[in-house]
């Protein structure tokens, strides 16, 4: 994994190259407020890359990105986040639709106790009626979706089994390839390979690294160096604001801003 | 507002129909947790409403007279009360001491976990078994006769495994981590048990305890054949009244009362049978009131 080349954002008709707005995001957790009039674009189609020390608000500005962090009840917004040109904070929103097209992949590989191939199925059948596709279209589905995540192989002979008996590694992707079926636009990482080992972390990240162009994938991460060679922004937040938003590169080479240099050089968090 | 050609996010069809079935289901669960809350509250108003004509200090005070058909409800209430405490002196400690040992020591093998299935088990015993044993054990074989001291006994018999459960539960729901870290620091298991999980877990054993321990106040079957008598003639005289009843004497336990005036005594009046059950309902609330202070009081302190 040294390819860390930009490539340039895709050209889809009808769209403006973004997938993601977000415009003056306030974000309270009770009384106590995580992140301050934030301002973001994503680029259709790249790897974003969030970074910044413990407790500055990247996994907070993560998960509001499909609405999951309403489930702890006193969180209170202000602002907008626009993805598809819909603001989906709006009242007309349902958080179901938009998780479809928003799908999320977290820090412990969370796959459901059932089998590979319910676990791949999940989240479609959640979306349609029982019966809507026939056997012979999930079964395909399932191959396409774990051919993806480079999975097929591995697990084709055993697709019965618990997904929760595979290894980090496969689980990890599993979670990943689940998405698949959904076709999301979007997904979201929070610290995907912080569960794995070298070698794991190596192959997630080679996995994320060919997904580019495809979705549009932003990954928040503690890992500077997994930052650098695997994303093609980055965003450095601190104290729940953002800092600096570059091309990688750029934001590692020659930092605009001071704190940058100084948390991008080691010298805290 | 946004028409649905420029919401991308609205809902589909399936999903309208998906939040149907979830408001569905949502009623559903709702009206089944009703169906537990309204008859209670019937049962609890009922007997409040019946009962409550004949409640006065002078009822409370008095003795029972005339095999219960007259007089108060004094004799049962102090007996209900020494019979839990003495059952609360004998159970507590074992039950809660088994439980750490059990929780913190025990190795994790065939014999611990046959031991915990037992304790299981016993929690289901029926209560009329555990008189049977109480009568065989306490009144016979150890010559306790039918006394005060044979019903505690039966009654901590049969709420240990509860104790020892509920006991086990509280301590393990201390962090692992803190155990950890006394370790680290040198600290021997007693050491650790003492002053990290004990004082961390003792709102949750004592709650435990205090409800098991109420349970025990409202049984009939166990004292019945152990000790409690249907009626006694009690001392009305000072300080002989306070104190009717030592270890080795039979004695007179409210729900045992309930029993006989409800069912045995010609031309009881209805509103002293329910005004019996409206003191015994008190007294178990009470009971389960200063569980919850406690519980309360004590999380106030706990900071994780």
């Amino acid at each position: 994994m040294t390819s860390t080349h930009l490539s340039p954002p895709l050209q889809i008709p009808g769209r403006d190259g973004y997938s993601i707005h977000v415009n003056d995001f306030s974000l309270w957790y009770g009384d106590f407020q995580a992140l301050f009039n934030v301002n973001i674009d994503i680029k259709q189609g790249l790897i974003t890359a969030m970074i910044g020390p413990s407790g500055c608000g990247k996994t907070t500005m993560l998960r509001s990105m499909n609405r999951i962090n309403e489930r702890y009840g006193n969180v209170k917004t202000t602002g907008s986040i626009t993805i598809l040109g819909k603001n989906i904070l709006d009242e007309d929103v349902s958080v179901a639709t938009l998780r479809k097209s928003v799908g999320m992949v977290f820090q412990r590989p969370n796959p459901l106790p059932i089998s590979i191939f319910d676990n791949v199925l999940f989240g479609l059948k959640s979306h349609t009626p029982s019966g809507y596709y026939s056997r012979r279209e999930l079964q395909d589905l399932v191959e396409q979706s774990l051919t993806e995540v480079g999975l097929w192989s591995e697990v084709k002979d055993q697709l019965k089994r618990k997904a929760t008996e595979l290894t980090l590694e496969q689980q990890q992707k599993l979670c990943i390839g689940r998405l698949m079926p959904l076709k999301p636009e979007i997904i979201l990482m929070d610290e995907p390979c912080s569960a794995l080992d070298a070698a794991g972390i190596e192959r997630i990240e080679a996995l994320i690294g060919g997904m580019r162009g495809k979705f549009t994938i932003v990954m928040v991460t503690h890992n500077m160096a997994q930052a650098r060679r695997a994303s093609d922004e980055c965003i450095f937040m601190l104290m729940g604001e953002i800092i600096e938003h570059s091309p990688t590169m750029d934001l590692f080479m020659n930092p605009v801003h001071e704190k940058t240099a100084m948390y991008i050089e080691g010298r805290y968090g | 507002m946004h028409s649905q050609a420029q919401n991308p996010f609205g809902p589909t069809p399936y999903e309208r129909k998906k939040e149907r079935a979830s408001l569905i289901a949502k009623v559903v669960t709702f009206v089944m947790s009703m169906a537990l809350v309204i008859p209670m509250l019937l049962i609890i108003g009922l007997i409040f409403v019946k009962g409550w004509s004949v409640i006065s200090v002078d009822y409370l005070w008095e003795n029972p007279r005339g095999g219960g058909i007259a007089g108060g409800i004094w004799g049962p209430l102090i007996g209900t009360f020494f019979l839990t405490l003495t059952c609360l002196v004998i159970v507590a400690p074992v039950g809660v001491l088994a439980g750490i040992y059990l929780n913190e020591y025990a190795p994790d093998n065939r014999a611990t976990r046959a031991i915990m299935i037992a304790v299981t088990s016993l929690a289901g015993v029926p209560s009329i078994v555990h008189a049977l044993f109480g009568l065989g054990a306490f009144v016979v074989a150890m010559h306790m006769g039918k006394s005060l001291l044979a019903a505690a006994c039966t009654l901590a018999v049969m709420t240990l495994p509860v104790i020892i459960t509920s006991t086990r539960e509280a301590l393990a729901a201390v962090p692992r981590n803190f155990r950890e870290a006394c370790w680290n620091l040198g600290a021997s298991k007693w050491q650790t048990i003492r002053t990290i999980v004990l004082p961390n877990s003792i709102s949750g054993i004592l709650t435990g305890v205090i409800l098991v321990v109420s349970r025990a106040a409202g049984e009939t079957a166990p004292i019945m054949l152990t000790g409690a008598a249907a009626y006694l003639p009690l001392p009305e005289n000072m300080p002989d009244k306070l104190m009717p009843y030592y270890l080795g004497d039979q004695f007179l336990a409210l729900a045992m009362h309930l029993n006989v005036i409800a069912r045995d005594v010609p031309n009881m009046p209805t509103e002293m049978k329910f005004g019996s059950a409206l003191v015994l309902l008190c007294l178990i609330l009470l009971i389960n009131s200063l569980a919850i202070i406690i519980r309360v009081q004590l999380r106030r302190r706990k900071r994780w």
